[in-house]
């Protein structure tokens, strides 16, 4: 392993910032969730390199924090994306500008 | 006779000591990827024969009997045939993804070979959480059901792709859960662990394999029905049943591409035949202390082809279920029958601890006996409304 | 020289994976390259002896997660395949430097920190026994949580999806 632990922050920093963008910037709202997705991704990274490259790695926290998170990702996307299928039955769209009823 | 046990290893280290000595691991790597591939690629054109050969036979006719002796060239000739057809691409289709689809679904199925245990020390690589990377990639080729099917932006495709992907995935979590007590037993992800701990002898002679146990046996039962229905097999081929919906996803593919596409689907059963050789019947492990002199590769080889030859059977016995039936089979029948073998292997744990020494038959029948009545119990759950009662039409 | 090169190629992969995810304008293609940017990330994570959080991030992101995006997506026919439909919302001139300034941000804390030159301790093994016997030890009670979470997130998905039965006498569709 001659990767310092730079190089993995770095990268997650990158996928972190990639995914707020698209989550902020895109229109449909499927594609916000993919950008969240990266974005618990991203974090997910993190811990997973901190937990390699720090003095505990035997106590295993971060591997499991990483393994909780992807079972609630899981989770999240799937109520998410029932959301979104209820959401267009009733509105006929899923871009995020015109499901502003609530607005006002 | 434990040379010709070990020959591929001892050849395998033979070739891998010309290299240099910083390339040695990839070059013995290298040598057990070539030597998987060209094994499996040619299992799959015996099959082809085999399979068309065995229907025929089952169906009181002779297979293909032309080209070569017995047919024995047929699969060359298919080849051939597969490779010079021309390549149609649908005008409207989405080309990048029709491309890639193919490729997508072959290249990862092959990773799957990579942790079998073929033979005594014959594991390509031995990770610690085997079973995980098996099933991880089998759930990658989903992915590519999909592509294949919108690329082709056809009806049909999309149609026939939406229903390999709900089937496959209906499937994959009895697939996953019947192989859950043997890992219980064995305390370990690692499939060489699971081959070693089905490696000594009840009685002094029969092999522990697990299918001698009633939750191996029901484990092995459920398994083979989940990667039959994983690999869009009779009877569970709706997606690509040619009276169904003319080919699925695989409709706007022709040449290469489809042969591609064929052998993925093989491929991904002769993966599914090898894990269940593996956890269920004793891996490389002869079935009887007497024969243990064989190679265990052999044996291996032999419960394999075993395997194969019982789903071509299947697929010669039973017609095809709908996709309603295919879906209420998975869910309702076959997920908690998994998770009822799953206490069943607890009981047929804790009740090894009986102190009296004919307790043998008597745990197996009890151990049957707490699966066989939900199984009954399910299967009633399942049954439609049956026939009508009958309506007589007098001539008054 | 292995090693920078392996985690080259999958971080490569990821970040492309992830940018195309997000800049696309055709939606199959966007879920398509998010599956492979999670795949990316799963090499990463087995580069980084995280055998069994690779293999069940390769499970569950790219064999669930990437199939329920690409369900949905062919379910709520997106509106932005016709050439002339923005694709970007009308707050993007918030999101992009907002996104470019928490970039700046962490490369920041990164670059100013020693993780530059740190290497790892030493070997570490986390086989998957160890994992096993922590969660049903010392980590036995987010276990059960996670368990109630996912069937509430599989009952609710089912419920919010569920198509309403047809009223004669209600107003709403």
């Amino acid at each position: 392993m001659t990767t310092p632990l730079a190089n993995y922050l770095v990268v997650a920093a990158l996928l972190f910032s990639v995914g707020l963008a698209g989550a902020l910037a895109r229109r449909n709202a499927v594609l916000v969730l993919i950008g969240l997705e990266l974005m618990l991704n991203a974090a997910n990274l993190n811990f997973i390199a901190f937990w390699r490259f720090g003095p505990h790695a035997g106590e295993l926290a971060g591997l499991m924090f990483v393994i909780f998170s992807i079972a609630v990702a899981a989770g999240e996307v799937a109520v998410g994306l029932a959301l979104v299928i209820a959401v267009y039955r009733h509105r006929r769209t899923v871009q995020v500008d015109r499901l502003d009823s609530l607005k006002g | 006779m434990s040379r010709l046990d070990q020959i591929f290893v001892l050849l395998g280290h033979w070739l891998a000591g010309w290299a240099p000595v910083p390339v040695r691991p990839l070059v013995s790597a290298v040598l057990a990827i070539a030597c998987i591939m060209l094994v499996f690629a040619t299992c799959f054109a015996l099959t082809t024969l085999a399979e068309r050969k065995l229907l025929g036979r089952m169906q009181n006719r002779f297979g293909p009997n032309r080209v070569g002796p017995c047919g024995l060239f047929q699969p060359v000739a298919d080849g051939v045939k597969m490779l010079i057809k021309e390549d149609i691409v649908p005008f409207s289709a989405d080309k990048a993804l029709h491309f890639l689809a193919p490729i997508v679904l072959t290249a990862p199925i092959w990773l799957a070979f990579a942790v079998l245990p073929f033979g005594r020390n014959m594991t390509a690589i031995d990770l610690d959480a085997g079973i995980l990377f098996f099933f991880a990639i089998g759930s990658a080729s989903e992915l590519a059901v999909f592509m294949a099917g919108w690329s082709s932006q056809n009806k049909y495709s999309v149609v026939g792709a939406m229903r390999a992907i709900a089937q496959m995935i209906s499937y994959e979590v009895p697939l996953a859960l019947s192989t859950l007590p043997a890992l219980m037993l064995a305390g370990s992800l690692s499939l060489n662990d699971i081959v070693a701990a089905q490696g000594s002898y009840a009685f002094g002679w029969l092999a522990r394999w697990n299918a001698f146990t009633p939750w191996g046996l029901a484990g092995l039962l459920l398994f083979l029905i989940a990667a039959t229905a994983e690999s869009n097999r009779s009877p569970f081929d709706l997606p690509e049943g040619e009276s169904e919906i003319i080919a699925g996803y695989l409709t706007e593919y022709s040449g290469f591409k489809y042969a591609l596409f064929f052998l993925g689907e093989y491929v991904g059963l002769f993966a599914g035949a090898g894990l269940a050789v593996t956890v269920f019947l004793g891996g490389w492990h002869a079935p009887v202390k007497g024969l243990e002199w064989a190679p265990s590769w052999l044996w291996f080889g032999g419960k394999f082809a075993a395997l194969i030859f019982l789903f071509i059977w299947v697929r010669a016995t039973l017609p095809r279920l709908r996709l309603d039936q295919l879906l209420n089979f998975a869910w309702r029948f076959l997920v908690p029958l998994s998770l009822v073998n799953l206490l069943v292997a607890a009981a047929w744990y804790w009740s090894g601890a009986w102190p009296f020494g004919a307790a043998a038959p008597i745990r197996w029948v009890l151990c049957a006996a707490l699966f066989v009545f939900p199984c009954h119990w399910l299967g009633g759950t399942l049954r439609g409304p049956g026939a009508l009662p009958r309506k007589y039409n007098y001539a008054e | 020289m292995l090693n920078e090169i392996q985690f080259l190629l999958c971080a490569s992969l990821t970040l492309a994976g992830a940018v195309a995810a997000m800049m696309l304008r055709n939606l199959v293609h966007c879920a398509l390259c998010a599956a492979g940017a999670f795949a990316g990330l799963a090499a990463l994570y087995l580069q980084l002896d995280a055998e069994f959080v690779g293999l069940a991030q390769l499970l569950i992101y790219v064999g669930a997660i990437a199939i329920l995006i690409v369900f949905t997506i062919m379910l709520t026919r997106g509106e932005e395949i016709r050439p002339g439909v923005p694709i970007a919302s009308p707050s993007w001139w918030v999101g992009l430097p907002v996104g470019a300034l928490v970039l700046a941000c962490l490369i920041g804390a990164v670059m100013a920190s020693p993780s530059l030159v740190r290497l790892p301790a030493g070997a570490v093994h986390a086989p998957v026994r160890k994992i096993g016997e922590a969660l049903m030890n010392g980590y036995v009670l987010p276990l059960q949580t996670i368990g109630l979470l996912l069937t509430a997130a599989l009952l609710g998905a089912v419920v919010i999806s569920l198509r309403e039965p047809r009223n004669p006498e209600s107003k709403t569709r």
